[in-house]
């Protein structure tokens, strides 16, 4: 019998629930132990090398080696566990969050200074605000 | 006997504490979020508890994907401030009150809530934030901290009526404690973000302002709000707003049948971060 998810028709979401916490079991492990300073050293010596000492699939290696923060929320990692890759590079969370966008930098800041992103147009897959499918990526890059 | 007496509701972002310990509270963009909390910190300096029972949410810190609580009541001595990635917060170590923590763990649990019972843990800016911005910068906390964590990172999260349900049990656990203590309860955390996905980034000031009202007036009614209107309508890490549900719940408006909590004050901000800031201070009547 199907479960109760109703939460898979918000656009541009993610929830991280029991399926996407056991999918992703060995990729957020991997960041969580980027919050030793040892740990971090050999991560940035050798990314590969680090990488193959997890429990990860292929995808979610090659996620994290592009710093394809939405590849690896798909693939079942937590922003709160990714946030530790972001620590390690010494980007900030507004940056993060801002990567899985499309916004460069200056623009994700700029709208959230002007009030942030409106809900209209994206509480439903299917309406035309701004996190929709067809209008990614977001910003100048999706103008080019 | 024990006591609440008030109730403080604050979000907790990262950014706000990086700002206050990096000196940037005067700056432009950060100085209308920290002129909303002038008047919190000499309400703090004015109406210091003895204890203060703090809910919040660990961020992937103490707890890792081996396992999550829903429920944690910190019943240790002491809690050290933790390293997120970015290195420790300049803080002080977090006093806490064990005798008092294990009084609310038996009651608590014997009225069928699962609490687990953490005798160790770091505790990350989903705690210390919060005190920063209602303590400033002192060498020591003002008083014992009491941490009771919330799973509210991995769904299925308690919903807002647990929430509520469990804040009843908490004010009968304080009440059956022998000592005379002043107690606050925080809620913290939200109000509406979302840090993942091409939605990151949505902020929603209606939704904030009516939780906020309803919150102060109709707690009941709000506890029944279903966890997917806060996912879409206040962004998927605007769940965290259930917290805040647990500190309502042990008003004594709530539990003994009083008139409505005192609005001390009242704040809202946007943005801190990725983040839309709300604040409250309620004192029972």
């Amino acid at each position: 019998m199907a479960l109760d998810k109703p939460y898979l028709d918000v656009p541009g979401t993610t929830i991280f629930d029991a399926e996407q916490s056991r999918k992703g079991y060995g990729l957020n492990q991997f960041c969580m132990s980027l919050m030793k300073a040892d740990n971090r050293a050999r991560f940035k010596a050798n990314e590969r090398a680090y990488l193959d000492e997890w429990q990860m699939t292929e995808e979610q290696k090659q996620a994290v080696l592009a710093r394809d923060l939405n590849g690896c929320i798909r693939t079942g990692g937590n922003i709160y566990f990714l946030a530790k890759i972001g620590a390690t590079d010494g980007k900030s969370f507004q940056q993060m969050a801002g990567s899985m966008t499309g916004m460069s930098e200056d623009e994700y800041r700029a709208m959230m200074v002007g009030g942030g992103r409106s809900v209209e147009g994206n509480r439903f897959i299917g309406e035309d605000g701004s996190a929709q499918a067809h209008r990614q990526p977001q910003g100048q890059a999706g103008k080019a | 006997m024990a006591r609440i007496t008030a109730s403080v509701y604050t979000s907790h972002v990262p950014a706000i504490g990086a700002a206050i310990d990096m000196e940037k509270t005067q700056e432009p963009y950060w100085q209308p979020l920290f002129k909303g909390y002038e008047f919190s910190k000499q309400w703090m300096k004015d109406n210091t508890p003895d204890v203060i029972f703090l809910v919040f949410n660990d961020h992937a810190t103490a707890f890792s994907l081996d396992m999550i609580p829903t429920f944690a009541i910190g019943t240790a001595a002491q809690y050290t401030p933790a390293d997120e990635g970015w290195g420790p917060r300049p803080v002080p170590v977090v006093q806490g009150h064990p005798e008092l923590a294990a009084h609310i763990a038996q009651s608590v649990i014997q009225q069928d809530f699962d609490l687990t019972i953490i005798n160790k843990m770091d505790v990350d800016h989903g705690l210390t934030v919060p005190l920063s911005l209602m303590c400033g910068q002192p060498s020591a906390w003002p008083c014992p901290v009491i941490p009771f964590a919330v799973n509210v990172v991995q769904y299925p999260v308690p919903s807002g009526q647990r929430c509520f349900n469990l804040g009843k049990a908490i004010a009968k656990a304080v009440k059956s404690f022998d000592a005379d203590l002043n107690i606050h309860i925080w809620g913290t955390g939200g109000m509406s973000h979302q840090l993942q996905g091409p939605r990151a980034g949505l902020i929603n000031k209606e939704f904030d302002n009516a939780f906020l009202d309803q919150l102060i007036a109709d707690p009941a009614s709000l506890a029944q709000k279903p966890h997917i209107d806060y996912v879409r309508e206040a962004g998927s890490e605007g769940i965290e707003l259930v917290m805040w549900l647990i500190a309502r719940g042990a008003m004594s408006d709530v539990n003994e049948g009083k008139t409505l909590p005192k609005v001390a004050h009242r704040f809202y901000h946007v943005p801190a971060s990725n983040t839309a800031v709300g604040h409250l201070i309620l004192e029972n009547t």
